[in-house]
């Protein structure tokens, strides 16, 4: 690789949204999580790409999964990771973040990997700091590396990303892994079918190119990729699902539903899951139509793809 | 004895009908003639270089930080102001800590004024204690002291009932009521409109049904009470038509808008622009086109600045976050002027709903160049091109939504009652 087309690779400093990529962004960054799934499966899992480089999780909403797996992508790389996870007193929300933001920056940090509950926040946080910014998902916004696993998923199985139609269930109002998913395979190429009940379609999300559907019926009928979304409890309080079991009697994913799609279809969930509310648990550990452990899998890489990408383009990098 | 004689100005006065190149004389405070004058001895001459002089506005939507908030805003900084934007008036909003909910307090608010502010400033009193429950206030001696309309700011009245006692009430005084009309519960967690934008920005939408639900409610109170009643803000093309109906059937509703929501619409939030996060929210391009065109009409009576300071702290948060409002009491008449280039709309009838108007529907003295009116005037230069920087407007807070903007009209000199409280104009 030669040291241009290497800067030239993903011409961004922050990773905040699937929205603002090219095609070929996304195949670069696609092809390069390529290259460290292999890696993931030797024995030796260890990269410098990230050599000297500090990597600091700041996490204002609590988080396993995507917390340890960008932790984990940032050691593999031999960054020097530190996790924050800020306690998010109700208080003064906000001034922490701006203060911790311009504290944090003193620090000379290279990479911060951001989440909040809160849509914008990664961005308002990025015009503080000097370094790369990556979005962990913001509010109901943006969570574009989950976005990238899933495409990265869908792409090993099925060996391409355009002309496939993918539904995606649930709570589409509340999700910032919907609108990535909706941004990303619009960019590729492929359908989105969106199903759920009218409370939790927000308005006029056609309009972001996807076609919108109530029933399982409809919504799944010639689908490749059955993707689920987690339906959270507080949902119910505000009356805009009465039940689950209601909900799971019209959306839970079942084999009755899911023989709507294409007989080969897969299914997706960006986890944690709700079982026997938005999916049966005979279907999440299907061993042939269940993803859901090789998404975990493809996390790991997409995030190692995604920090070394936005590395490069940092001041001090051999180009 | 003082006199001003004003020549080479542009003379316009909506309530008179009046727009010539003219000559106006200022005895003692009052306008004393209009017409082709020749000064008099002793009489200071100020060459208008052909610059409007109008009357000074009057601003009915002005909210300041005092008492409670004065970090943010103080009576003698909004008087500031109001003075560099044209406008001789502010009708303050009883929102401040603790609430204008008492006779003593509308006392303070007018003393305050008299010791630290140059121009006009009148209270509304809020229509319930603390504007936030449902009992009422005194309205006869909120009015007595000095309180010229009843509202309860930015707070909606949710109880149909308080509504209607409060108007019932009101109307033993012929006393305006002023209401926000807003559904609490539709707007729930909203902080900006419902669309497409609210959807892609992963952000609540506050659906025009909020507004027209409510509007819906106050006008049936309305008839039923026979009060009169003053729609403080419509943002929405929704709302438009219940008013029309509700003047048609001969009830005594006006209505305002803002400022920014004849100039912006909701793509000015795009990139989380927290500045633009108003209440109620900027809505689509669509609306914005209706209510300059209910403005025209004469369906949409006033104008308002909606002046919310708020401080740096408030507004640098994540958007969800951030405080609701925008200053606009120093660009008010600029915007409108810049409304009057833009869209097409006689100067004199923009003019008309910061001046003639809000002065009838509130019963003011005031909003006119009339011979024997108080001389609060304004001298504009209508076609000067600038661009609003926050950081060059006296607020003590910068969060003007207008910020950037490249605007038309700019205040040249501004005089209450013959005095000038702000000039750009050369010693003469």
């Amino acid at each position: 690789m030669t040291s241009r087309t290497k800067y030239l690779q993903f011409p961004h400093r922050h990773l905040l949204g699937i929205h603002g990529l090219s095609q070929q962004d996304i195949i670069a960054l696609l092809d390069r999580a390529d290259h460290y799934v292999a890696l993931n499966r030797q024995q030796n899992k260890k990269g410098d790409a990230l050599r000297g480089r500090t990597q600091i999780n700041l996490f204002f909403e609590s988080s396993t999964r995507t917390q340890s797996s960008f932790e984990l992508a940032g050691k593999r790389l031999g960054a020097d990771v530190m996790n924050m996870s800020v306690a998010s007193s109700a208080m003064n929300k906000g001034e922490t973040l701006i203060d911790t933001a311009v504290t944090l920056n003193a620090m000379n940090p290279d990479l911060i990997v951001v989440r909040h509950a809160s849509s914008g926040a990664v961005a308002l946080l990025a015009q503080k700091v000097t370094c790369a910014v990556l979005n962990a998902g913001d509010g109901a916004h943006e969570h574009p590396t989950q976005a990238l696993l899933d495409a990265l998923t869908i792409r090993n199985r099925l060996g391409r990303l355009d002309g496939l139609k993918v539904a995606i269930c649930g709570d589409i109002t509340h999700s910032r892994v919907a609108r990535s998913n909706i941004a990303l395979l619009n960019i590729m190429g492929s359908q989105v079918n969106l199903v759920g009940p009218k409370t939790l379609i927000p308005k006029d999300v056609d309009r972001l190119g996807a076609r919108v559907f109530h029933s399982m019926r409809e919504g799944l009928a010639g689908c490749d990729i059955v993707m689920m979304l987690r339906v959270q409890n507080e949902r119910m309080s505000g009356n805009l699902i009465p039940s689950t079991r209601e909900y799971y009697h019209l959306y839970g994913l079942d084999q009755e539903k899911l023989d709507y799609a294409k007989p080969n279809a897969f299914v997706m969930h960006p986890g944690p899951m709700n079982r026997g509310v938005e999916i049966d648990s005979s279907i999440a550990d299907h061993p042939e139509k269940s993803l859901i452990r090789e998404q975990v899998e493809m996390g790991v890489a997409v995030r190692m793809a995604a920090l070394e990408l936005l590395a490069t383009n940092l001041d001090g990098t051999p180009r | 004895m003082s006199a001003l004689l004003f020549q080479n100005v542009r003379v316009i006065d909506p309530k008179n009908n009046i727009d010539a190149m003219t000559n106006l004389r200022v005895l003692d405070g009052l306008i004393s003639e209009i017409g082709t004058l020749t000064p008099n001895d002793n009489e200071q001459i100020i060459d208008g270089k052909g610059c409007a002089l109008i009357p000074g506005l009057i601003d009915m939507q002005v909210s300041t930080g005092e008492p409670g908030f004065e970090h943010k805003e103080t009576l003698a900084s909004a008087s500031l102001a109001a003075a560099r934007g044209g406008v001789t008036t502010m009708i303050i909003m009883p929102n401040t800590q603790p609430v204008i909910d008492d006779a003593a307090l509308v006392d303070f608010i007018s003393r305050r004024a008299r010791d630290t502010a140059d121009v006009n400033v009148i209270p509304m009193a809020a229509i319930t204690k603390g504007c936030n429950s449902d009992q009422l206030s005194e309205f006869a001696l909120l009015s007595e002291a000095g309180a010229i309309a009843f509202t309860n700011g930015d707070q909606s009245i949710m109880n149909a009932l308080t509504m209607r006692r409060a108007l019932s009430y009101a109307s033993n005084f012929d006393a305006l009521i002023v209401h926000h009309a807003i559904d609490e519960h539709l707007f729930s967690v909203g902080v900006m409109n419902e669309g497409e934008l609210s959807t892609r920005l992963g952000l609540s939408g506050i659906p025009a049904a909020a507004e027209t639900v409510m509007i819906d409610r106050d006008l049936r109170l309305v008839e039923l009470t026979g009060a009169r009643y003053h729609l403080a803000q419509v943002s929405s093309a929704m709302s438009l038509p219940a008013i029309e109906k509700a003047r048609a059937d001969g009830l005594h509703v006006s209505c305002g808008v803002s400022a920014n929501h004849l100039l912006l619409n909701e793509n000015d939030v795009e990139n989380y622009r927290s500045f633009a996060k108003l209440n109620p929210p900027l809505r689509g391009e669509t609306d914005r086109l209706a209510l300059v065109r209910a403005l025209e009409d004469g369906v949409i009576d006033v104008v308002v600045s909606a002046h919310n300071p708020q401080d740096a702290d408030a507004k640098r948060q994540p958007f969800s976050q951030a405080a609701f409002g925008s200053i606009g009491v120093e660009t008010l008449l600029t915007a409108l002027i810049s409304l009057h280039h833009a869209e097409g709309i006689d100067l004199i009838t923009v003019l008309r709903a910061v001046t003639q108007r809000p002065a009838e529907i509130l019963g003011l003295n005031a909003g006119t160049l009339s011979i024997g009116a108080q001389a609060d005037m304004t001298l504009v230069d209508i076609g000067a091109p600038w661009v609003i920087d926050a950081d060059d407007l006296a607020s003590k807070s910068k969060n003007a939504a207008l910020d950037g903007r490249r605007v038309q009209g700019r205040v040249e000199a501004c005089y209450v009652a013959g005095k000038p409280v702000f000039s750009r104009l050369d010693a003469q």
